[in-house]
């Protein structure tokens, strides 16, 4: 691996979502539109306050998890990652940069989405305003590692527009999004501590709730270090040799 | 700098609990244009994953320029084009082959110089989304050729082409042969094998035949390539059935 090879890796990709415009603006726009629908039919409730941090640590998860699913099969099934095996580059530089690429693209979306929910729907969050952004981003810096790596185990477009929901809908259920996490079965609690969403979505509901940096450290260590180990899993995924 | 190029000894693939090739063994002298022809499912594609290490072997040695297949010392000293062009459709040429330059550390003359032998400068900004299959071809065989490597694996590179941007190709070829470069070519086009300094024949994922053009017409009495190629194939199935 080198930081060069990275470096460019993560300036292809860069490149090829800029000559794909409707895409960023798909990203960036479609959070704002979900939450703004939310904020409009909860309009003179706390719910937009209450929900609004985590869905802007939600939002970004699932888009930027579908994106960079089919963005790498492509890859894979396209021939140029083939082609870029015999070649002298790293795995860990192909994935790294896959990643440093859409964690470009995830900050963009975090502080749009950011900056929507509490100017335009009014969101108010008690805690630290820079820490939501940068849970947000790091939430969706890990939908892109959990995209390239649910990538590798789908062999068609068709199979991987459903490791969405096999990957993510499980930890969006016991997450402590739907039921309080203390309230769920005990087994269920236990699950919900495996996952890594579990961590991304009780940082935000922290922050929501007036809490700082000193309570909100632990979830963004653990959701890092889960970016961390699913990109080397990935990274291991990738093969030089194919049957 | 002597041996041979390619190595191939007591080569065993298997795909899908299917030998696909069984017990090949080849050599492809250096600094020549090696045509590998033979029908589709013969093991050609197969048989250049293997040299350029991407195909998962099952048994037997492939040694390329001295060193095991697939060693990463070869992975800038071995060009290898796909047979579909394994090309970023939504880039452009330019931006395509100044990644391939930017991981094998060539600069900017590289990447000109490639554009120059495919003939594709004036389409260097254009997307490659916008080009034509054949187009889109050269932008892949542009990109094998950066780094000015010591062998190239070319998998049918000419398909799709019109006869004058073929023609054009071989010439490319030659030129490169010249300079002592070591091409391995597969085609199905068989007037295609007239280019070639040497012949294998591929068949069931064996080798035919390994010969130069003019020995297969001799041993065979046909009157070209094809004819040469049928009548082994047809002596073959005799053995077959025998």
């Amino acid at each position: 691996m080198s930081p060069r090879l990275t470096a460019a890796t993560a300036a292809r990709v860069l490149r090829q979502l800029r000559h794909d415009g409707r895409t960023i603006a798909l990203v960036v726009l479609l959070p704002c539109v979900l939450l703004g629908l939310l904020a409009w039919m909860f309009h003179g409730t706390d719910v937009i306050d209450q929900f609004g941090p985590l869905l802007v640590g939600l939002f970004p998860l699932l888009v930027m998890f579908l994106v960079t699913s089919v963005a790498t099969l492509r890859e894979r099934t396209s021939g140029t990652l083939e082609r870029l095996m015999t070649m002298p580059i790293g795995k860990g530089d192909v994935v790294i940069g896959y990643a440093a690429a859409f964690a470009v693209l995830a900050t963009i979306q975090a502080c749009v989405v950011t900056g929507f929910a509490v100017w335009v729907c009014g969101m108010d969050v008690k805690g630290p305003i820079g820490l939501v952004v940068l849970v947000a981003v790091l939430d969706a810096v890990l939908g892109c590692a959990l995209g390239l790596g649910a990538s590798a185990l789908a062999r068609t477009e068709f199979q991987a527009v459903q490791m969405m929901p096999l990957v993510v809908f499980p930890q969006l259920i016991v997450c402590g999004l739907l039921m309080p996490r203390d309230q769920m079965p005990q087994v269920l609690e236990w699950i919900s501590r495996a996952f890594p969403l579990t961590y991304g979505l009780d940082a935000m509901q922290r922050l929501s709730a007036g809490q700082g940096w000193a309570d909100v450290w632990g979830d963004v260590a653990v959701v890092a270090a889960f970016i961390v180990g699913t990109l080397a899993v990935a990274a291991t995924t990738l093969r030089r040799r194919t049957p | 700098m002597d041996g041979s190029a390619i190595e191939v000894h007591g080569l065993r693939v298997e795909r899908g609990g299917a030998r696909v090739i069984d017990g090949l063994d080849l050599t492809v002298p250096r600094g020549q244009v090696v045509g590998l022809l033979g029908p589709s499912g013969s093991g050609k594609t197969t048989l250049m994953r293997a040299v350029v290490g991407s195909q998962v072997v099952a048994g037997g040695t492939v040694t390329v320029l001295g060193l095991q297949a697939g060693d990463a010392a070869l992975r800038s000293r071995v060009g290898y084009v796909t047979q579909a062009p394994s090309v970023y459709a939504d880039l452009t040429v330019h931006e395509n082959l100044a990644y391939a330059a930017a991981i094998l550390r060539l600069d900017a003359d590289a990447v000109d110089r490639a554009l120059d032998a495919v003939d594709l400068t004036s389409l260097a900004h254009r997307g490659v989304v916008s080009l034509s299959g054949g187009e889109r071809s050269r932008v892949s065989l542009a990109i094998a050729l950066l780094a000015r490597p010591e062998l190239l694996v070319l998998d049918e590179p000419t398909v799709g082409l019109d006869p004058v941007l073929r023609r054009d190709l071989w010439d490319l070829f030659a030129r490169l042969r010249d300079e002592g470069t070591t091409l391995l070519v597969s085609s199905h086009v068989m007037d295609e094998a007239a280019r070639c300094d040497r012949l294998v024949l591929l068949r069931g994922g064996a080798v035919l035949a390994d010969a130069t053009l003019s020995e297969l017409l001799d041993r065979t009495g046909a009157a070209d390539a094809e004819g040469a190629f049928l009548a082994l194939v047809d002596a073959a199935r005799r053995g077959d059935a025998a």
